[in-house]
């Protein structure tokens, strides 16, 4: 079963977002680490590259298939969870804890009032299950 | 909704996560498919293969008719229960599908893949008119492979306890275990076992009535043997060197441009396709692929040397055991400067023989170009 934490805000491309003041934080879901099975690497943006939302900004690569992974809000990027070079399996085991990707300090902070919340990203998946 | 092994609802049980194989549900790890991989090469694993075909060939010519329908030579089997690897050809050398086929006498007895069992068998009740071969299919076999270096210990340990009253049918298992030489299979107690495998490590394949499999698989985990799924098979098989019908090769091309061509024996035969292969004087090549960089070689990428495109990948991987990509690619040139294109980018790889890993660690050499 799959967990959607309420405090995150989704998108439908499957990345989650906490706001932390003037940052966000991201990552990808539990329903999106399961889709894709064994993380083995992840391709982290440059700090201090700048992004505008819907860019792809990242590549997760698992033993099924490469995805693109993209930037939900306009910003700069201040920080890369560089654990993830040594252990790409954190995306599997922690994907909303020591599983995220990338910090972006966003432009207009009101943006992340736009993304889904917790329980429209869950009906999301559910109908894509069927 | 596809066909259910009689292991199926095991897979549930234990949460494994279920896909469509040939038709088949089949499950594609319970867990972890990188953790299931080094389960195998460190321990012991077992594999639910009951979608696979079991085929039996009866009657005074089977041997003559295997001559005639595999590319391999039936009469180099010397042991009996020993194993054979094969492909089987249509008449202009393409590869209708790769199997075993065990000399247990009459009946012989053959595994063929899942995806291409009707078409196998009409192809071989088709090449049998006219010979005294009847080819019948036991559709009511389960197939269980348990590999891993310590399979065999465990499996001993598990089928040592199953003593039945009239006949210590355990114990003649465990004797028939410990005679077979590697590659060689035999009957017991209604158990066909082999120890052959599709991983590259020792261990055991067992073909058993299904209404005694789900006890058998409980048994073996129990011993501490790991369920395993599809999609590590298909890891550690790449690991090992060995094909996968479909993606490796199909009927579009022959054994020759397969890195089958130790299995075909040509010289005085006249096996199905036999002569098509007499003619194919130039042909690709199917090579190994190792990527020393981040990033994973998938089915059908570009593959280009020197530049020049020079064929595509047959299938791709990650591999757990060596921490890099590995793929099969067939391609009609090699050099010291080859590169796929992955995603819009050209990544270097090396150029190598297969197998990629045996005993667990690092075999494969460059190849010489």
């Amino acid at each position: 079963m799959a967990e959607f934490p309420t405090e995150l805000r989704y998108l439908k491309s499957h990345e989650w977002v906490k706001q932390e003041g003037d940052v966000v934080v991201v990552g990808i879901s539990d329903h999106a680490q399961d889709a894709l099975g064994d993380v083995v690497y992840v391709e982290l943006p440059e700090v201090e590259a700048q992004c505008q939302a819907g860019d792809e900004i990242a590549v997760v690569e698992s033993v099924k298939a490469a995805s693109d992974i993209y930037a939900p809000v306009t910003g700069t990027v201040v920080e890369v969870n560089v654990k993830l070079e040594d252990s790409p399996e954190l995306v599997n085991e922690a994907p909303y804890v020591d599983g995220w990707f990338f910090k972006i300090k966003v432009s207009d902070p009101a943006a992340v009032e736009g993304l889904l919340t917790a329980v429209q990203y869950q009906t999301l998946c559910e109908a894509e299950e069927h | 909704m596809g066909k259910k092994t009689p292991l199926f609802e095991k897979h549930e049980s234990l949460g494994a996560k279920m896909v469509d194989f040939g038709g088949w549900d089949m499950p594609i790890h319970y867990g972890s498919q990188i953790e299931e991989h080094h389960a195998v090469r460190q321990d012991a694993g077992v594999f639910d293969v009951s979608h696979m075909t079991v085929v039996e060939l009866h009657g005074a010519d089977a041997l003559a008719y295997l001559d005639r329908l595999l590319a391999n030579d039936i009469g180099r089997v010397k042991s009996p229960g020993q194993a054979m690897y094969s492909a089987m050809l249509c008449e202009t050398g393409g590869v209708l599908d790769d199997l075993i086929v065990y000399a247990t006498g009459d009946p012989y007895l053959l595994v063929v893949n899942c995806a291409t069992r009707g078409k196998d068998l009409a192809w071989m009740r088709r090449v049998a008119e006219g010979y005294d071969c009847e080819v019948v299919e036991r559709p009511e076999f389960a197939i269980l492979a348990i590999q891993g270096p310590r399979a065999i210990e465990k499996v001993k340990s598990v089928v040592g306890e199953d003593l039945v009253q009239e006949d210590i049918v355990g114990e003649g298992k465990v004797a028939l275990i410990e005679g077979l030489k590697v590659f060689q299979g035999g009957w017991c107690g209604g158990w066909f076992i082999a120890r052959t495998g599709y991983t590259g490590e020792r261990g055991v394949e067992i073909i058993l009535p299904e209404d005694q499999a789900m006890s058998f698989w409980d048994s073996l985990l129990e011993a501490g043997i790991r369920p395993i799924g599809l999609g590590a098979r298909d890891t550690l098989r790449l690991e090992a060197g060995m094909n996968l019908y479909g993606n490796d090769m199909d009927e579009s091309v022959t054994p020759l441009e397969s890195n089958m061509a130790n299995t075909v024996f040509l010289e005085g035969r006249d096996f199905v396709g036999a002569d098509a292969l007499r003619k194919q004087t130039e042909h690709d090549e199917l090579v190994g692929l190792v990527m020393a960089g981040k990033g994973i070689l998938r089915a059908h990428y570009p593959v280009f040397s020197d530049g020049t495109p020079v064929g595509e990948i047959t299938s791709g991987a990650f591999s757990p055991t060596l921490g890099k990509s590995i793929a099969l690619a067939r391609v009609s040139a090699t050099s010291s400067n080859m590169t796929v294109e992955i995603r819009g980018k050209m990544q270097a790889v090396e150029c190598v023989n297969p197998p990629f890993v045996r005993n667990g660690k690092q075999v494969y050499k460059p190849r010489k170009t």
